[in-house]
């Protein structure tokens, strides 16, 4: 019934071309050379002058604190969001707004946020960065929260009310835990963008306070070392884990 | 009584109603604000930024002038945009050309593989996006992998110069933006009636008229989707130019980012940022229009 044939040619050659990157950076993390482009000899002394490195240091600490603050923050209001949208409102305008700020040019966003700090007198800091991640991270909990409640079935919902549960029961015996595999997936998604953002990062962060994208930014324009492979290795691996894992979340409850 | 019970149930459809426009405000309403306040109203600040005189150091001064649109027309911008749009565009391209055939290959994979297969195709997406383009300097580099290989292949007889080339630009724009192009065009094919392809496999059609005819008219409106996916965002760029194009490719995202940081020209830098936004709006309205309309043939063909 199903016939690849001919068609296993790209799908191989997107897998080699999204992979291959992947694969040398990894590999030159552990290379002994200067020079990440020649294989020379195995060594773990990149990641050990990694962990020595101040600025990596001090940028990985002000990244975890924005992307924890906007993995709650944008977890509450995304989650609130995607139930207020899809059991009360039913608008697909409204929905569309929701999820606005996950399809706008992130370089639009970062300026407009710019402005809007400057305009506003908010000093440039850790907080700013915060604010404007929550934004765009809340529209991707929606997201994926509201993709839950298609799945889910509201009728139990309605049993609760019409057995004389008050809102406030309803929501958290029946509404919440139905949604939790899409909560935790829509957090664990918002933490993996936060950490790995950068545009928007650059233009609403103060200049004492780089988080660990804009401290990578000038490594590279700096120049290529082996160090920043390591680095790439770890975060890598961070965000495949927590990707994968909210799959996992996702699709182990949907076939039960 | 029956005028009570009348009332009853009328101040009793009138209190669910306050309960469900209160429940409506208190779940929704946050998270409305929220987008208002941090997407909204910055968006409308560009735009009125763009109709005002530019600040010494940044910002603005309050004096209305059309003058930063019609700088627009100079010529060293218009190069810009050709230019980008070029870049943009050949990317845009080669996505589709790579990233169709793969959405259609995992459509025929077996239902349990297909998963896989697309969380392998999106999951670099969530990777950081800096340390992506940052893998295509050392693979492109003169000692970089790519070289070695091709002249240890006999292929080439010298390191090529790749790195620093539009051509490198198109590779790390290609290479951020493939998965966005795949997973819409997948589920346009997947949606694909597929008991009209059954249908027209029946009646005797061959497997290419079938996709000519059927699959591809259908998988349309998510190819242009993914199209918009890899466009817009490669136009609004500027890590990739720099960082692979050595500075010597300048797109839009690089004249923006340049007005804003550099030549402290804000309304000018809103200008162009607004026309990236008023792009994506104006590109979804196009697919939403093809889009009603090939369902509607299919409606009324059924």
């Amino acid at each position: 019934m199903h016939k690849i044939g001919w068609l296993r040619l790209p799908l191989g050659i997107t897998y080699l071309f999204l992979y291959t990157p992947i694969v040398v950076l990894v590999i030159m993390s552990f290379n002994i050379s200067k020079t990440p482009f020649v294989w020379k000899g195995f060594s773990t002394r990149w990641y050990a002058e990694l962990f020595q490195n101040e600025l990596v240091r001090q940028g990985f600490i002000n990244t975890m604190i924005v992307a924890v603050s906007a993995t709650i923050l944008a977890t509450i209001l995304g989650t609130l969001l995607a139930i207020g949208i899809s059991r009360y409102f039913r608008s697909a305008l409204l929905e569309a707004y929701s999820l606005a700020p996950a399809i706008i040019p992130d370089l639009a966003l970062a300026i407009g946020l710019l402005v809007f700090f400057s305009l506003m007198g908010v000093t440039l800091s850790l907080v700013s960065v915060l604010l404007s991640h929550v934004v765009f991270g809340m529209a991707f909990v929606a997201a994926v929260v509201i993709a839950r409640m298609g799945q889910t079935d509201s009728s139990l919902e309605e049993a609760s009310r019409d057995l004389g549960g008050n809102a406030f029961t309803t929501f958290f015996k029946i509404t919440l835990p139905s949604l939790a595999p899409g909560i935790i997936a829509g957090a664990l998604l918002v933490f993996t963008l936060s950490l790995d953002e950068f545009v928007v990062a650059y233009f609403t962060n103060g200049p004492a306070t780089p988080t660990l994208p804009i401290v990578i930014y000038s490594m590279v324009r700096f120049g290529v070392t082996p160090e920043i492979n390591a680095l790439a290795a770890l975060l890598l691996l961070v965000s495949f884990t927590f990707v994968l894992s909210a799959q996992r979340i996702t699709r182990l409850t949907d076939s039960v | 009584m029956s005028l009570s019970t009348n009332t009853r149930k009328n101040s009793g459809r009138g209190a669910s109603r306050r309960r469900a426009l209160s429940a409506r405000a208190i779940f929704a309403g946050p998270g409305l604000l929220y987008i208002t306040a941090f997407m909204t109203i910055p968006l409308i600040l560009i735009f009125v930024y763009s109709f005002f005189t530019r600040g010494r150091f940044g910002g603005v001064v309050w004096e209305f002038t059309l003058a930063n649109y019609s700088r627009l027309f100079e010529s060293v911008y218009v190069n810009v945009f050709i230019s980008s749009v070029v870049i943009a565009g050949t990317t845009t391209l080669l996505a589709l050309v790579l990233g169709y055939p793969t959405a259609y290959a995992i459509t025929r994979l077996p239902p349990k593989w297909r998963t896989i297969a697309l969380i392998l195709v999106v999951l670099p997406f969530w990777t950081n996006f800096l340390i992506r383009t940052y893998a295509w300097i050392i693979l492109l580099n003169s000692e970089g992998p790519v070289n070695s290989t091709l002249v240890s292949l006999g292929i080439i007889g010298a390191p090529l110069g790749l790195l620093y080339t539009p051509g490198a630009v198109i590779v790390g724009l290609l290479y951020a933006y493939l998965p966005l192009v795949v997973l819409p065009i997948y589920a346009s094919l997947e949606r694909a009636d597929r008991q009209l392809l059954e249908a027209a496999s029946n009646l005797g059609a061959n497997r290419f008229r079938t996709f000519i005819d059927i699959t591809l008219p259908l998988s349309l409106p998510g190819a242009m989707i993914g199209a918009i996916f890899v466009f817009v965002p490669s136009l609004g760029n500027f890590v990739v130019p720099e960082l692979l194009g050595g500075g010597k490719t300048v797109m839009v995202g690089n004249l923006i980012r340049d007005q804003f940081l550099e030549a402290r020209d804000w309304p000018f830098g809103a200008v162009i940022a607004l026309f990236t936004v008023g792009l994506l709006v104006l590109l979804f309205a196009v697919q939403a229009a093809i889009a009603r309309k090939i369902n509607g043939k299919q409606v009324s063909h059924a």
